[in-house]
């Protein structure tokens, strides 16, 4: 009875947890990061880097900052 | 769970919630518990989301869960991306929350606590969720649409450019009144500075780490940064208490130029070096300090000192001037409903949105959690002495400059308060004096170490608390400040790129150059203004930000209220046409009293009459800052005034039969991915 109880509750905090790593990695634009990497088919590299901070400064520097 | 158990669960929610609000607003004569005002919280927020929202989700909007959004329909990876329901929650939370929640409660706290927290739970589970939840899905059924896109086609181009006239101006207001609450929690406070000026380096770290050392590990660069910061604090306490520390004092005059060069800076460099950086740094510490004290209030339970009501709400408040009606729903601004906001509902989320029937949760429910932001600043405001917050809060102008004059003025109010017990105080934070200390930000990092020493290292450690709150608070508000900067850059080369195209090209050098000085002038206008104003400053520039904020507000409702009639929803109209009413009497009402008010501490005429007829230093400008701020305000309520009645004019047509409606949708496209149940 107790081991289905922990096995569901380590379940439930692995998913919490990665879902808070996902949401971490949104709004620190890393998962974009790994989109540009995807789309562009090229390993993470300063290069690679450079070229993903250009394309989204442009999108960055519109995004209005709340009050 | 069964109908019976749920109803049962319901009905003891609403009993503890209206148990809650009858301590909170009958008590009257002694202190209460702020888990109180938690518990009232709590309850309305869940009655709300449940059943309020589920009304304005199922029958008003009509959500579609099998409609495909623009996120699915347009995926390119990049601004269209279907994104997980609770990631976008995150993501939109991050972008609106700001200081804004954080500073007009506690400036309010001067009324009591009990308007504060009635208007910040009224006023956003009817009005900024409603407004936020509306335009959210209005912008995802037309591709993501801006705000002034959707007003240009729902209403008229007039609309449009109202709200393009009125974005520009509450940015420029807004860099403005945040940048003087910054100037006023670090003047004369080398621990403060010290700290805050670490942050540039520390961002500049945090960029080269990017960049070139581990490239796009954000929230590892992030975690460094905040341990660096941490350490800054430590070592601004050092600094204060050596003989260092005088290198780190400054004047109000003196930081109100660091910051004006500090905004240019920011906005002409490149966005990695600094922009980018700070604002990781910036986003880590607020969702971290927001938790944090979330749990410090759950742990400690402080209790409220300052009463349900004070003499105030008569309207002479010495924080700021003006009756309850209209200022103080006007100063809490963005805790209850901001029309900032709608930028961000009609901006980045709604490309992220995967299905219609999220945007209840991340609408409705980003602004909860906004809502809830503000109830914690009212009870870090309100478990201070009163007489101390009173001394921190009010300006020289109302309560004398020395500590026995200011001491002795707000004791006579019945709040009592010595020298002997600022002196205390100060020294336990680690700051030269707390008096005159105006803009919100300090009594609120009072408040956040207060709760926080009750839960971790008790008055030891008060003084660590204290700079990490000043800290937490200029740090967002800098980051607000420079990517504003940078906002309002854009928006004026696109604006200038029309009358001369060169200008309006983001990579030539002296276009940014010039467009950066414009911009940094016009807010640094304000700050300054608001530095050299004996009265405090921020008693005029906030409710000034306030007022623009809520016309914007205005603005998102009437293309709201309009989009609803336009598609057949007339018997549902109240639920955006009764908060746009509320908001116009609030905030006409406002900006009538800021224009003509016959006191001199509330009408900015009255007060340009009675200081040029003084004999005070340089009393012929600020006689001309008040006309601007009169010219300004009574502008912008021209300009939405003509919003509402051309939207009124719409309304009438349509309803009347003389015009066809027509809606501007993009057309239904059934969604590829798997249905969900609301």
């Amino acid at each position: 009875m107790l081991k289905p109880t922990l096995i569901t509750m380590l379940e439930t905090t692995r998913n919490t947890t990665a879902l808070l790593v996902c949401i971490l990695r949104e709004i620190f634009d890393e998962n974009s990061y790994a989109r540009f990497l995807a789309r562009a088919g090229r390993p993470s590299s300063t290069e690679a880097y450079a070229d993903f901070v250009h394309q989204e400064a442009h999108l960055r520097e519109r995004r209005p900052r709340c009050c | 769970m069964n109908r019976l158990l749920r109803i049962l669960v319901w009905t003891l929610i609403a009993f503890l919630g209206a148990a809650a609000f009858a301590t909170i607003a009958l008590r009257r004569s002694e202190p209460i518990s702020a888990l109180w005002i938690v518990t009232a919280a709590v309850c309305t927020y869940s009655i709300a989301y449940r059943f309020y929202s589920r009304f304005v989700a199922m029958r008003v909007l009509l959500l579609d869960p099998n409609r495909a959004t623009p996120a699915e329909r347009l995926d390119n990876g990049r601004d269209f991306v279907p994104t997980n329901k609770w990631v976008v929650f995150g993501h939109h939370f991050a972008a609106i929350a700001g200081p804004g929640p954080l500073v007009g409660p506690v400036l309010a706290a001067q009324f009591g606590y009990l308007p504060g927290v009635l208007w910040i739970l009224v006023g956003s589970v009817f009005g900024g969720c409603v407004q936020d939840f509306v335009v959210l899905l209005f912008s995802v059924r037309r591709d993501g649409k801006s705000l002034t896109e959707m007003a240009r086609e729902e209403i008229s181009p007039l609309g449009g450019t109202v709200a393009f006239i009125a974005v520009i101006t509450i940015i420029i207001i807004l860099l403005g009144a945040i940048g003087l609450i910054v100037v006023n929690a670090l003047k004369g406070s080398p621990w403060g500075t010290f700290t805050i000026a670490a942050t540039i380096p520390i961002a500049l770290l945090m960029g080269f780490y990017l960049r070139r050392i581990r490239p796009g590990k954000v929230i590892e660069a992030s975690l460094m940064g905040f341990i660096l910061v941490m350490l800054s604090i430590w070592g601004g306490q050092w600094i204060s208490l050596s003989p260092y520390a005088s290198w780190f004092s400054f004047s109000g005059i003196t930081l109100c130029f660091a910051l004006i060069v500090y905004g240019f800076a920011a906005s002409a460099l490149p966005v990695w070096l600094l922009l980018a950086p700070r604002d990781y740094l910036s986003t880590f510490v607020k969702l971290g300090t927001i938790s944090v004290l979330a749990l410090g209030i759950l742990i400690s339970r402080p209790t409220l000192h300052m009463p349900a009501l004070t003499q105030f709400i008569d309207g002479t408040g010495p924080v700021f001037a003006g009756s309850i009606f209209p200022f103080a729903l006007i100063t809490i601004a963005c805790g209850a409903i901001s029309g900032f906001h709608s930028l961000i509902s009609s901006g980045t989320t709604p490309k992220l949105v995967q299905r219609e029937t999220e945007t209840r949760i991340i609408g409705y429910g980003a602004m909860i959690a906004e809502s809830f932001v503000a109830i914690m600043a009212v009870i870090a405001a309100c478990v201070l002495d009163p007489g101390v917050y009173f001394a921190v809060n009010s300006p020289a102008g109302i309560v004398g400059a020395s500590a026995a004059a200011a001491t002795h003025t707000i004791s006579s109010w019945g709040f009592a308060v010595s020298p002997a017990q600022m002196s205390d105080l100060a020294r336990a934070v680690g700051e030269q004096s707390l008096f005159n200390r105006t803009g919100g930000a300090p009594a609120f990092a009072l408040g956040m170490a207060h709760i926080f020493s009750r839960t971790i290292g008790g008055t030891a450690l008060l003084g660590i608390w204290y700079h990490f709150a000043i800290m937490f608070e200029a740090l967002f508000i800098l980051t607000t400040l420079d990517a504003g900067t940078r906002v309002g850059r854009f928006m004026l080369q696109d604006g200038l790129g029309r009358i001369w195209k060169p200008l309006g090209r983001t990579s030539w050098y002296p276009s940014i150059l010039f467009t950066s000085a414009v911009i940094v002038s016009l807010w640094g206008y304000f700050l300054y203004a608001g530095v050299r104003d004996p009265l405090g400053g921020i008693n005029s520039v906030w409710p000034l930000f306030g007022i623009a904020n809520q016309l914007l507000a205005i603005v998102a409702l009437c293309v709201s209220t309009t989009i609803l009639i336009k598609s057949g929803k007339t018997r549902y109209m109240a639920v955006t046409l009764v908060p746009l009413f509320v908001l116009v009497s609030i905030t006409f009402t406002a900006a009538y009293h800021k224009v003509l008010n016959p006191n001199p501490r509330i009408g900015f005429l009255a007060h340009a009459h009675q200081i040029a007829a003084s004999t005070v230093a340089g009393a012929s400008r600020l006689a001309f800052n008040d006309r601007l701020d009169a010219l300004i305000t009574a502008t912008l309520v021209a300009l939405v005034f003509l919003v509402v009645a051309e939207s009124a004019r719409v309304w009438f047509q349509v309803l009347s039969g003389r015009r066809q409606p027509s809606l501007h949708e993009s057309p239904f496209i059934p969604s590829q991915l798997a249905s969900e149940e609301m």
